[in-house]
């Protein structure tokens, strides 16, 4: 069935509450039965500046963005001209905006769509204590077809901390606005979902991954402020004490990645979330947690880079550092998830897995996934069996990092715990011998080596090491948040009768080249989609897998997300005759 | 530290692992090890339930050569390491151990940091002025006019930092200085160290004997602190006497009594899934 949905962009300047009024919005919509997602762009003000809030509603699930925006409601017609470019418009795309606000005179800027006016300012000001922005969200309402009652069921919840007066002032600006939409145009195209039967959440990437890391057991958190990552620590700072764990806010990402590893080595599963720049200053001990093979994840939700870059926006180019920033030989997991939702299995799968390895997870999120709400499909509850091999008893000696043994051959070897009578030893980041005493001797080097990158390689991973949808002798393979897009663009060719494959990578290291094999297999045709500049997901690929497929390469530097029609684009002469 | 004491009290040389130490013949801080497993034995610790946790430097090799558990991580990042060990197990004994380069100098946020944090554990820094691992730079504590070090051939021409007057003004709930000649003396200080709530900042001065070895001399010119001026509470009275006496009296110097930090890990609910409530439509 083809997807119904409307994108609308809502643009404001100087607080005036666009955000606010976004949530409203979606979380209205998720009443009246739709699904839908809402990202955020904003500049580097803390307070004041452009912001814009960037909706799709939709009748099934969908982390997409659209080709272009249906609907724009310019709160201050100013702050449009900022997101020009972040907000693409067609013909007869609606741009509502007031011609008396804005230094400019309601100045717009050369876009194409139709231009109608609403008197947003005029109208809150005939209510007191009223907002143009609610104005503006009940006129929305109107033009979509939202039932104004499903706007009211929301603000308890999202307007809840700003007292009663607002609530009220807010419920009469909605009505106001709504009856003043009814002069406008109305988009009809959402019919109303009839899924209100089944569970549905909304939550944002960062949500989901901090609600992952308690589902898989991380009871200790430390980490440093960071952009786009802070939502996340601080869901988790509310969050961990519930379930008798901890955050502390550390001094800097270096004694965040530190007091992480410490502990763990105590046997509490612990994660620490951070951006490019936290990363980078804590490569040197991840690399320890895979020296001395003590569990640690660290999330790393993406932004724009190299340096401080853009903060606030997003960008897959933290890959390389992901994968290959670690000095020396230094085997490690590298995940990503693959929609937001996909935020709580893949964080939850990372913990397991540096838990059950015993090693170093970094987790590669980013801006566009952490700091989006969606509203989804409850995430399944996921159960793994395997956790930390801990000894149960102690021979007369305690080998910390036998390379064979009671672990098996597997070469993770049992890790005791402090307070285990017995299984005293010195967990380092020196080379060591099996007792874990420092070591020079090129034989215990190689064994240990060889034992760090057994354990991760010979694990079996099973399926979720990649999201693989579709048949056919073309794929288009990507990661991360790009898969949204590129997952739509395929579903409107499937529409089309063409059955292209996806093939969406969870696992990033260690690779698994038996499994791409076999994902891979018949496949002519391959178009690689990344966001980032220096085509580091291609190089990777290039390096870690046999392609054997006629390929071409889609990439593009943060932040502007890709758009179906774009990848359709890219796929030109590989399928028929398609409609964009 | 932990509560749960030996019935029996094990000999200090059961603290010991078997692993010979790195250390040159006649380092202080061979005298420091001596004094680690004789405050344990006196504290009847179960060595399952101590963790000495330490960075890169000589003196941060000292947890290979005990028999507790250890952690020997990279430079500078101990009292991190060892805060999130003590924050996630608050039933262990837990003590950071390293030198001067480590601790103060790489490790100097974190120095500052885990003062004013005030975890309940303890901090052992062996000072001997240099860098001896990398063989003969001059350190944060090096004095100004040092001309031995390769890479300050006329000195370093920068104050020395003083560890104790920072970690007074950073929050150190315990201050004391040690000799590392005196084995026991540093023992009995150690345990009081360890016995009392929240952070506490030992410095023992240790000799290098291959690249300082007029250190040799500070057995004869450290003294104990007149009585009066020990174990004050007050910290104008503490700041007084680690500013003006060169760095020569040992002792315990300033006892504070700052709330320790711990926070509590007690789960409230009894199923995660209460946390899917605030995520349901």
């Amino acid at each position: 069935m083809k997807l119904q949905a409307l994108s609308i962009a809502l643009t404001g300047s100087g607080g005036s509450g666009v955000m606010t009024t976004g949530s409203l919005l979606l979380e209205a919509a998720a009443k009246a039965g739709w699904y839908g997602f809402m990202s955020r762009s904003a500049g580097p003000q803390i307070r004041g500046g452009e912001a814009a809030a960037v909706i799709r509603l939709s009748s099934e699930p969908t982390e997409s963005p659209d080709d272009s925006f249906d609907l724009v409601l310019a709160i201050d017609p100013d702050s449009m001209t900022r997101f020009a470019t972040e907000i693409p418009l067609r013909a007869d795309s609606l741009i509502i905006s007031d011609a008396e606000a804005g230094r400019r005179g309601g100045c717009l800027p050369d876009v194409p769509g139709q231009v109608l006016d609403l008197p947003m300012k005029k109208l809150a000001k005939t209510i007191e204590g009223g907002r143009p922005n609610m104005i503006a969200l009940g006129a929305i309402a109107r033009v979509i077809g939202l039932p104004e009652a499903s706007i009211y069921s929301v603000f308890e919840k999202i307007l809840k901390s700003k007292g009663p007066d607002v609530i009220e002032a807010s419920r009469a600006c909605v009505q106001a606005g709504f009856n003043a939409g009814a002069g406008l145009p109305v988009i009809e195209r959402l019919t109303a979902a009839a899924d209100l039967d089944t569970e549905r959440w909304s939550i944002t990437g960062n949500e989901a991954a901090g609600l992952g890391a308690i589902r898989g057991g991380i009871r200790f958190v430390a980490a440093y402020p960071i952009t786009p990552a802070t939502e996340l620590l601080e869901w988790l700072a509310a969050s961990l004490p519930r379930v008798g764990g901890v955050l502390v806010q550390a001094e800097d990402e270096l004694a965040s990645i530190n007091q992480v590893i410490g502990a763990s080595f105590g046997g509490t599963p612990a994660l620490t979330a951070t951006s490019g720049p936290g990363l980078a200053l804590m490569t040197e001990s991840i690399g320890l947690a895979v020296c001395a093979e003590v569990p640690a994840v660290i999330l790393d939700v993406m932004r724009c880079g190299p340096s401080t870059g853009i903060a606030t926006k997003s960008e897959q180019s933290d890959l390389n550092i992901a994968l290959n920033g670690l000095h020396g030989d230094a085997p490690h997991l590298v995940l990503a998830p693959t929609s937001i939702t996909d935020c709580v299995f893949t964080t939850q799968w990372a913990v397991h897995l540096a838990e059950s390895l015993q090693t170093a997870a970094i987790v590669l999120s980013d801006q566009s996934l952490g700091q989006a709400r969606a509203i989804v499909k409850r995430p399944p509850d996921i159960s793994f069996l395997t956790r930390r091999l801990v000894p149960e008893s102690f021979e007369e000696t305690y080998y910390r990092y036998a390379v064979s043994g009671s672990g098996g051959d597997s070469g993770v070897s049992p890790m005791s715990i402090p307070g285990q009578a017995g299984g005293q030893y010195t967990a380092d980041g020196l080379e060591h011998n099996v007792a874990g005493a420092p070591s020079s001797m090129p034989e215990d080097h190689y064994a240990q080596l060889e034992k760090r990158e057994r354990k991760i390689n010979e694990f079996e991973y099973g399926q979720h090491w990649a999201d693989l949808e579709g048949t056919g002798t073309t794929a288009v393979i990507t990661w991360g948040s790009a898969t949204g897009p590129v997952r739509e663009a395929l579903s409107r060719l499937r529409e089309q009768g063409e059955d292209i494959r996806l093939i969406s990578l969870r696992l990033l290291a260690p690779e698994r080249p038996l499994e791409m094999a076999a994902a891979l297999e018949g496949i002519k045709r391959l178009l690689v989609v990344e966001q980032s500049h220096s085509r580091q997901f291609y190089r990777y690929l290039r390096a870690a897998y046999d392609l054997n497929a006629e390929t071409r390469l889609f990439n593009r530097p943060g932040p502007l997300p890709f758009r179906p029609n774009e990848i359709i684009q890219q796929l030109a002469g590989w399928v028929g005759e398609v409609t964009t | 530290m932990n509560d749960e004491t030996l019935n029996v009290q094990l000999q200090p040389k059961q603290y010991k692992s078997a692993v010979k130490p790195v250390w040159c013949p006649g380092c202080g801080d061979f005298g420091v090890l001596g004094s680690i497993t004789k405050a344990l034995a006196g504290l009847k610790v179960q060595p399952e339930n101590a963790a000495i946790i330490s960075g890169i430097g000589c003196s941060s090799r000292m947890p290979t050569y005990l028999s507790t558990y250890g952690f020997h991580g990279v430079h500078g990042r101990a009292l991190a390491l060892a805060t999130g060990l003590k924050t996630a197990r608050p039933d262990l004994t837990v003590i950071a151990t390293g030198g001067d380069g480590d601790g103060f100098s790489i490790g100097g946020n974190h120095f500052l940091h885990t003062c004013r944090r005030n975890p309940d554990m303890t901090y052992i820094v062996m000072d001997n002025q240099v860098y001896g691992m990398t063989k003969g730079q001059a350190s944060p504590t090096t004095e100004p006019n040092w001309q031995r070090g390769k890479l300050t051939p006329a000195g370093t021409g920068i104050n020395p930092f003083q560890p104790l007057a920072i970690a007074l003004a950073s929050g150190a709930n315990f201050i004391a200085r040690c000799s590392s000649s005196d084995s026991n003396g540093t023992a009995r200080i150690l345990m009081q160290a360890i016995r009392h709530p929240g952070f506490s900042m030992v410095q023992v001065l240790s000799p290098c004997v291959t690249f300082r070895p007029e250190q040799r001399e500070w057995k004869n010119m450290l003294i104990a602190a007149p009585v009066a001026m020990q174990a004050t509470s007050d910290p104008a009275e503490a700041a007084r006497l680690l500013l003006t006496d060169e760095g020569i009296y040992t002792g315990i110097l300033y006892v504070g009594e700052r709330p320790v930090y711990q926070p509590k890990l007690e789960s409230s609910i009894d199923d995660i899934a209460e946390f899917e409530e605030e995520f349901r439509i």
